[in-house]
Order: C-alpha cells, then sequence, then structure tokens
C-alpha cells in the first residue's frame, strides 16, 4: 500500500471514530466499524513505524534520466 | 599566410563580406554588459538600441521570436533607456552600411535599480495573467511519498531539508534534482528539473529551494522562464528561497511559499509524532466508544432481562387460578346439589302423599262397603219376591184363559191380524180366523154372518198345538 493510502486511512479512520462516537450506530453495525477501525489504526502505525528512506539523485546522462544514492545523506544519517 | 608578401587588393564588398565572417566565427557567443540608449521599437516587432559604457559603445537588435512579444525580451522585463542589462548575444556586420552589431537572444537586467525594476514589471505582468490566483495553487499531500527537491546539493538548504524531513517522518524518500541556484545557467537548469521531475514515478511534492542571496543572486527564481515552469508543474511545487524576507516571482507562483528551506520541509512532511497521537487519540476514542456501547447494551439486556418474565412463573399462576375455580366450582355445584335433593326429596315427599294407591284402596275398601251392602239387600229383596211370586202365580192361576176354556169355552181370532172378535161385526164373509180351544186350534172361514148369537161354523181346521 502506497503513502497516498496513509491519509485517506488516517481519514476513514477519524470518521468511523466521529460516527461511532455519534451514536447512531447498532452494535453489529459498531463492532463491524471498530474491526475497521483497527484494521485502518494498524496499517497507519506500520506507516509511521517505517523508518527507512531513499536519498537520491535525479541526473541526466546522455540525455537518460537516471538516479543514484545521494552520497551526502550518509553524512546526515550519522549524525 | 604570409602577410607580408601578399598585396591582396579587396573590394569594399568582399571586405565587408570578410568581416562578417571573421566576426561571426569569433563572436558565436558572447556575453556583454552595458547601459541601454537610443531604444527603438519599429513596426516591424524587432527592437534596435545602443547598448554602450563610459567608453564606447555599440549597435544591438532583438529580433522578435515567434515566442516573444513585442517590446518583452525573453527575460520578461521591459528595456528602457538607461538601464543597465547583461545579454548574450553574437556579433553580425552588416555589409550594406559596413557597421556591425549584436544579436541578442538574452538579456538580464543588471545593477539593484534594474534588476527591481524588471521584478516589480513581470510581478505586475503576471499578477495581471492570474498566474499567482489562489485558486490556481494545488494541495500538498498529506503525506508524500517522495519529494523532489530541486536545489544545489551542497550546503546548507540540502542538509537542512534533508535533516527536518528524517526526523518529521523518517520513511519519505527525498529525490534531489541538483542545479546551480545562480549564474547565468541557473533558470535554465532549474526549468530543465521541474520539467524532469513530471516525468518521475512516486514523487508528489517538489520543494524548489535556496539559501539567501543578493538580488541578483537570486535573480534566476525572478525570471518568466521559472515562473511558468512552476505554473506548469501538475506536481505541487514549494518554494524556499532566501532569507525569510525575500519574496521572488518563484515564490508568489509556487503553490505555497515557505519563509526557509527548513520550513519548507515541514509544511511538506507532516510529524510522525503528531501522527502518531491523533492515531492513538483515535484508537482510544474508538475503544471508549465500543466499551460504552457494550455497557450500554448490558445495562438495556439487564433491564430487559428483568422486564422478561418467565412464562413457567405465569403457567405456575394459571395452575393456581385453575386450582382456585375448580375448588370453588366443586363447592358451588356441591352446594347446588344439596339444595335440589332437598327438593326433590321434598317433591317425593309431597308426590308420596298424593300417591293414588292410597285412594285405590280406600276405593277398593268403599267398594267392598257397597257391595256387602249390596248384596245384603239383595238377599232381604229376593225373599220378599219369592213371596209375591207364589202368591201372584196362584192368582195368575186363577184368572188364565186356559182354565175357562177347560171348562168349553174357545176364543175365535181373526186372521191374519190376531184381533179376537167380540161381535160379528169384525169379520167379513170368506174371512179367516183362529180358534183356540183348551187343546189345540181350528181354522175356520166364514161362511154366513148372522148378527144374532147364532154362528155357524162351516169348516174348521184342527191346528196342531197345545
Amino acid at each position: 500500500m502506497s503513502k497516498e493510502k496513509f491519509e485517506e486511512a488516517l481519514e476513514k479512520l477519524e470518521t468511523i471514530v466521529r460516527r461511532m462516537e455519534a451514536g447512531e450506530m447498532t452494535m453489529e453495525e459498531s463492532l463491524k466499524a471498530f474491526e475497521e477501525g483497527i484494521k485502518l489504526a494498524r496499517f497507519c502505525t506500520k506507516k509511521l513505524d517505517e523508518a527507512d528512506r531513499r536519498v537520491d539523485l535525479l541526473l541526466r546522462q546522455e540525455g537518460e534520466l537516471i538516479t543514484k544514492p545521494f552520497a551526502g545523506e550518509e553524512r546526515e544519517s550519522e549524525r | 599566410m604570409d602577410k607580408g608578401n601578399l598585396k591582396e587588393i579587396l573590394s569594399v564588398s568582399s571586405l565587408n563580406d570578410r568581416i562578417k565572417a571573421l566576426l561571426e566565427e569569433g563572436f558565436a557567443l558572447v556575453w556583454v554588459e552595458g547601459e541601454v540608449s537610443n531604444l527603438r521599437r519599429p513596426a516591424s516587432g524587432h527592437v534596435y538600441f545602443t547598448l554602450k559604457d563610459a567608453k564606447s559603445q555599440i549597435r544591438a537588435v532583438i529580433f522578435r521570436t515567434p515566442f516573444s512579444r513585442a517590446g518583452i525580451q525573453p527575460s520578461g522585463f521591459e528595456l528602457e533607456d538607461g538601464m543597465s542589462i547583461v545579454c548574450r548575444a553574437r556579433l553580425t556586420a552588416y555589409p550594406p552600411r559596413g557597421e556591425y552589431q549584436l544579436i541578442i537572444d538574452a538579456i538580464e537586467p543588471k545593477g539593484l535599480g534594474a534588476l527591481q525594476k524588471a521584478f516589480e514589471q513581470l510581478k505586475a505582468r503576471l499578477e495581471a495573467e492570474g498566474l499567482f490566483d489562489p485558486s490556481r495553487k494545488k494541495s500538498l499531500p498529506f503525506l508524500p511519498s517522495r519529494i523532489g527537491i530541486v536545489t544545489s546539493p551542497s550546503g546548507a538548504v540540502i542538509r537542512d531539508i534533508l535533516t527536518v524531513t528524517g526526523r518529521r517522518f523518517p520513511s519519505v524518500d527525498i529525490l534531489i534534482v541538483p542545479v546551480r541556484v545562480q549564474g547565468t545557467e541557473a533558470a535554465a537548469e532549474i526549468i530543465q528539473a521541474l520539467g524532469d521531475l513530471q516525468c518521475v514515478q512516486g514523487v508528489d511534492v517538489i520543494i524548489l529551494a535556496r539559501g539567501g542571496g543578493s538580488l541578483e543572486d537570486l535573480a534566476p527564481f525572478n525570471t518568466e522562464d521559472v515562473a511558468r515552469a512552476i505554473a506548469r508543474s501538475r506536481i505541487p511545487v514549494v518554494s524556499a528561497i532566501g532569507h525569510e524576507t525575500d519574496f521572488t516571482i518563484a515564490d508568489f507562483t509556487a503553490d505555497l511559499r515557505a519563509a526557509t528551506p527548513s520550513a519548507a520541509a515541514e509544511l511538506t512532511v507532516p510529524n510522525r509524532a503528531d501522527l502518531m497521537e491523533t492515531l492513538q487519540s483515535l484508537r482510544s476514542r474508538m475503544n471508549r466508544c465500543l466499551r460504552q456501547e457494550t455497557r450500554r447494551l448490558g445495562e438495556r439486556i439487564a433491564n430487559l432481562s428483568q422486564r422478561l418474565r418467565n412464562p413457567k412463573r405465569r403457567l405456575a399462576d394459571i395452575r393456581i387460578a385453575l386450582d382456585d375455580n375448580t375448588e370453588r366450582m366443586r363447592t358451588t355445584l356441591t352446594r347446588l346439589a344439596a339444595v335440589r335433593r332437598h327438593q326433590l326429596i321434598n317433591l317425593i315427599v309431597r308426590l308420596e302423599n298424593r300417591n293414588p294407591r292410597t285412594r285405590i284402596v280406600q276405593w277398593f275398601e268403599k267398594i267392598e262397603g257397597l257391595r256387602k251392602e249390596l248384596q245384603a239387600a239383595q238377599e232381604s229383596r229376593g225373599l220378599q219376591r219369592k213371596n209375591r211370586v207364589r202368591s201372584s202365580m196362584a192368582l195368575l192361576d186363577s184368572l188364565s184363559p186356559l182354565s175357562i176354556l177347560k171348562r168349553g169355552y174357545s176364543i175365535t181370532r181373526r186372521l191374519p191380524d190376531g184381533l179376537i172378535l167380540r161381535n160379528t161385526g169384525e169379520v167379513l164373509t170368506g174371512q179367516e180366523v183362529d180358534i183356540r180351544l183348551s187343546a189345540g186350534h181350528l181354522q175356520a172361514t166364514i161362511t154366513d154372518i148372522r148378527h144374532d148369537v147364532i154362528m155357524t161354523v162351516s169348516r174348521y181346521k184342527e191346528q196342531g198345538k197345545g
């Protein structure tokens, strides 16, 4: 799942919580919503827990676009 | 070529042609700075002026290209007399007049006044065109996948951005497009970089950044072409150019302007810690909701089950009621039976009192009495009668005609009616009569009547009677 879905998931979770708080759901609906909410929360947490990132340079080589790791980042991450 | 020995005589034309060739070859690309004077704009759309400095001057022309508007230079500002400029040009000669001039293809304003003027002009024009309209601004992704950073790959700017993004949200990928951020080639490289990023997978926000510098240092970010490249970008662009107080055309055009590169990084990447907190809060709200819901339902169930009556209990009630009713019914029936029995006995007694047998017996006794009475009466009557009959029979015997007949008398009766004849008038001649004797009968026919006491019997017939 991409990071764009993080926001979607977070929004969905917020909607679910608001709907649950409005108290207009049946028990069955609440349970279903809760289950989905937990799934979304787990997904979001997982996204938040990710720690690795790539830092690349975008370069042109003979008219072609290429990427290569950014050397400066290493100093950066050693900090 | 041996200059000394060769006496070559040239025509003016060929001299000028050779000069032209030399100039064009030797000055194919020059950068030259000077002050604009004698600015002319003929109807052709080309722009002519003289570029000069304190000691010298040179003719210059800017040809109108299909892409440039009349009087507006490619760099986006309007030339004025007295303006200091730097221009990129090639040299050429015009043989018919024996003149040489610069053919300019790019101009940048030079010096604070000119730069400021150019800036104001461009800003006003692009603003009028609507390039800075808030409606054009694209919104930034909440959590970018990959950030394209157009800046110098060395220096504090990129370091700050990497530090801040890494601290706020360590998993966002970064793609740096290294460009020069000042100098004559900077604008072109920035434009190229922005264009290149459009095609890179995953890049969903761009930071265009540069550290602080003079107005001249920031010049590339004040060009129309860079502004248009930013406006063209499908990917939202966050600008962070110069110091907090510097505003460039690029800043106005960008979708979001950040005061510093660090601020740009903060605006682009959400804070992971904040999100963690938000998420935690959402989770606990959700948990609380479910707990509340569960408790509420539990209470409801408890309440309902209290109100729910066990049908067995109800059945017991019914059973008791049934027993009660049965008992009452039995009692009532018993009482009623007793009453009825009493009434019946009463009736039986009354009936018995009126039994006809009793009467019959009485009647029989009465009948018996009467019979005895009758018998007694009959017995006494019979004796009387016997006596009376005896005396009557004696009398009767004495009076009987038969005894008279024995003395010789007879009795004559007219036939057929049997009338006892006492005088002659009672018969006619020829009539038959019966004559009763003491023993037997005679049947005779009257043959003669005499009205005296003579009587003739003509015939008589004994009747075997007696």
